[in-house]
């Protein structure tokens, strides 16, 4: 009987990965495109074109102004049609830069395979990437390059679990890029001095496992070395591939509240994140394009599609099939993680991995009813918490309760509201709990 | 085009309060049947008497109290139900309608409906009746005898000929207090002896349980712990535990009573708690007292607690959950 990794909590949505066996269509006909001068966690950068400017594929549009920043690259060739500060759905002022595409894709001069000599320049080139955490977060990859002093990690992991359901964009990069996979994960390994990874996939997709494993073999064998990088099967469970979950499940090393992988000697990147390591140091092309799931019973057909960031979610729709029904909600991301839309005129942006539209009946909310304590939401939290007690506690901003009962530590995975037979909206009231504790004088939070 | 936005998850689970609540009730009908069929008419009427009243105090409290209609949500039917599985066949009518009374308006609404009782109202309603009418409470019954062992198993036929007089009779822990012949461990599974509507077929009980359990609906800790625990200390006072274990109200009581989710402790090591106390508790009362119920008090002594178990009983955070560290 072959023994699965796995955490504690988590819940069993229905897969709906209706886009398993749909390859990746590239679509590449979008005339206007929009790209966001922030798309990753950190500050937003600053704009460097100006309308009327003319622009090609990779050429840096906006610079960062912080660490925690990536540049941001042109995904097409065209003209800057204007730059404007836009609401985002964060309700944060960001700067979006229009670019009205020749459909020519011409490639910026100063493209050219990064050289790399040893750990610096490695950090470099994936800064100079644009490169953020693609499986959803947006965290800029180099930073994840570099960990303290005395905290360097000793082993990598892949995550390739893609718990989310609808979500196929990473097992597709599994199963059409292997290879890449594998490379970049050997790329980055000899940068960061790692003699081992492990690509962690969900039991339900056990073709990607098989894929990347017979690549494993081959590159191996190849070199003539046993193997520095094994796979492994997880039960699937969400949120299996939440970090601190994740980790957990492959190395049973449990990362302290408000800690970072690196405290537990772990560098954890996305399959897609790696894969694009290994494109970027062979071709010297930034990150300019996404590959995102396109799911929900508002679409005439589910698909895979690869598109340029920036493009329109109208558009993209439209080139895939287009709606079946009168959109009753549109998600950039997954089901239980993603932010519902407002507006349509919202673009692709790095970190996006799929587009889902329900249509009016997948979409309705249910009313909210009394807590009946069945205790279902403790039960699934995967960080150990009492959903429940804090959402009460938010409600009445009990700022006592919050800090004792660890709101901090929830990971906002949704686990909570999706088993609650009341409907409560437990993540919402969690949510603005933290952000009330986030108000506080920092003192006032630390103190016991 | 309207576009709905709301936080994520975007996705639900099907469970909804109300199917859980239907849940139970399916659970229930096994020993509603066995009840019937064992006390006869008087059984089926005390059913529906105190089912009845309880949804219809439910909606007029409600109303009332200006609050929305709860009856859909059939927590009601679930209180109404179980007070009758805690009520003896012969009780007068006028009481049982009282039962349920203090059930769901006293209980229940009063201190805000459902989630709020700090209590279980069913529970509750006994213990005040068990009380204020101990008489009537304590007047057990069975069929007559005509249901000999041997026409139940073999010829199912004259079962439906037997007599439906209800003859006084002593409860097995009565029997077991008294030192008197006492009906076998059969007898007991089955529900041949004397006891309330519902606690008296452990059989028909345990169809119920393995049906919450299937479907989630409650887990083991809670009652295996109380079941346990009375078997442990009932052996170490040196009665049969097996019987205390069959007897009484222990199996509704543990399964169906104490495993309520408003009254009783949301985590693991809580429902362990409780079901300890739950069974230190009955044997005690059981071994050294006056009255031959522990169950009832057991149980609600131990829901006036459950807030505090919550409280000692916060789980520790994945990863330690030391720091409150800002952002």
């Amino acid at each position: 009987m072959l023994k699965f990794s796995t955490f504690s909590g988590g819940v069993h949505p229905k897969g709906n990965k209706n886009t398993h066996f749909y390859p990746t269509v590239r679509l590449d006909q979008f005339t206007k495109l929009r790209i966001p001068m922030s798309m990753h966690i950190g500050p937003p950068c600053e704009c460097i074109v100006k309308p009327g400017d003319y622009v090609q594929v990779g050429q840096i549009i906006g610079n960062p102004t912080a660490a925690m920043a990536v540049p941001i690259h042109s995904s097409v060739s065209g003209t800057v049609k204007q730059v404007r500060r836009e609401v985002a759905s964060n309700g944060r002022s960001i700067e979006v830069v229009e670019i009205e595409s020749d459909l020519k894709y011409t490639w910026h001069d100063s493209i050219k395979p990064p050289t790399i000599t040893d750990q610096a320049s490695f950090i470099q080139a994936i800064r100079d990437s644009g490169l953020v955490g693609l499986g959803g977060a947006g965290f800029p990859t180099y930073m994840k390059l570099q960990p303290p002093p005395g905290k360097e990690p000793d082993v990598l992991l892949i995550n390739a679990a893609e718990c989310e359901p609808y979500i196929t964009a990473d097992f597709r990069q599994c199963a059409e890029h292997p290879d890449e996979i594998i490379d970049g994960t050997m790329q980055v390994m000899k940068y960061m001095q790692i003699s081992k990874a492990i690509i962690g996939v969900e039991d339900n997709k056990p073709l990607a496992a098989e894929v990347l494993r017979n690549e494993i073999t081959k590159y191996f064998l190849a070199m003539n070395i046993k193997p520095k990088i094994k796979v492994v099967s997880l039960k699937t469970i969400y949120p299996q591939g939440a970090e601190k979950m994740l980790i957990y499940s492959l190395t049973k090393r449990a990362v302290p509240s408000g800690a970072l992988p690196h405290d537990v000697g772990v560098l954890m990147l996305n399959v897609s994140t790696v894969r694009f390591i290994s494109k970027y140091i062979k071709t010297g092309m930034p990150l300019v394009r996404k590959r995102v799931t396109l799911d929900g019973s508002g679409l005439n057909l589910p698909s895979n599609v690869n598109v340029p960031i920036g493009a329109l979610i109208p558009d993209v729709i439209e080139a895939a099939g287009g709606l079946a029904e009168e959109a009753g909600k549109i998600i950039m991301g997954g089901s239980m993680m993603g932010v519902a839309v407002d507006r349509l005129d919202v673009s692709i942006i790095k970190h996006n991995n799929a587009i889902l539209v329900f249509g009016k009946k997948e979409a309705s909310i249910p009313d909210e009813t009394q807590c009946i304590r069945c205790g279902r939401c403790i039960t699934a939290c995967p960080m150990h918490l009492m959903p429940t007690n804090l959402d009460i506690m938010a409600r009445n901003k009990d700022f006592e309760g919050l800090k004792q009962y660890h709101v901090m530590d929830c990971i906002e995975c949704g686990c909570c509201t999706y088993v609650c037979p009341a409907k409560r909206y437990l993540v919402q009231s969690i949510r603005n709990g933290k952000a009330y504790v986030r108000q506080q004088p920092a003192e006032e939070v630390s103190k016991k | 085009m309207m576009l709905q936005v709301s936080s994520s998850p975007h996705i639900r689970d099907n469970a909804t309060s109300q199917r859980l609540m239907l849940d139970v009730i399916i659970a229930l009908i096994p020993a509603v049947i066995a009840s019937v069929w064992i006390f006869g008419a008087a059984a089926a009427i005390v059913i529906a008497v105190t089912t009845g009243t309880a949804v219809i105090f439910e909606y007029i409290s409600r109303k009332v109290m200006k609050r929305y209609n709860s009856i859909a949500d059939l927590s009601a039917v679930v209180t109404g139900l179980l007070l009758a599985l805690n009520l003896p066949p012969t009780i007068p009518l006028w009481m049982a309608v009282t039962g349920s009374f203090i059930a769901i308006v006293v209980v229940k609404q009063m201190f805000g409906g459902i989630g709020h009782n700090f209590v279980n109202p069913a529970m509750a309603a006994r213990v005040i009746m068990t009380i204020s009418y101990p008489a009537a409470m304590t007047r057990w019954a069975v069929l007559e005898r005509r249901i000999a062992d041997s026409a139940l198993l073999e010829n199912s036929e004259s079962i439906h000929a037997v007599a439906t007089d209800l003859v006084s009779t002593a409860t097995p822990l009565y029997l077991l207090q008294n030192n008197s012949d006492m009906p076998s461990y059969l007898d007991l599974f089955l529900g041949i002896k004397g006891g309330c509507l519902g606690e008296i077929s452990i059989a028909a009980l345990t169809i119920g349980i393995i049906y919450l359990v299937i479907r989630k609906v409650i887990t083991l800790w809670l009652p295996l712990t109380y079941i346990g625990t009375v078997a442990l200390i009932t052996f170490a006072g040196g009665q049969d535990p097996l019987y205390h274990v069959l007897s009484g109200g222990l199996f509704l009581g543990a399964f169906f009573m104490a495993t309520d989710y408003v009254t009783s402790p949301m985590t693991r090591k809580g429902k362990i708690i409780f079901g300890l106390g739950c069974g230190l508790i009955t044997a005690i009362i059981r071994l050294f007292g006056g009255m031959t119920e522990g169950v009832s008090f057991s149980i609600l002594f131990m829901n006036t607690l459950t807030p505090h178990i919550d409280r000692w009983t916060i789980p520790v955070p994945f990863g330690g959950g030391v720091k409150h560290a800002k952002g």
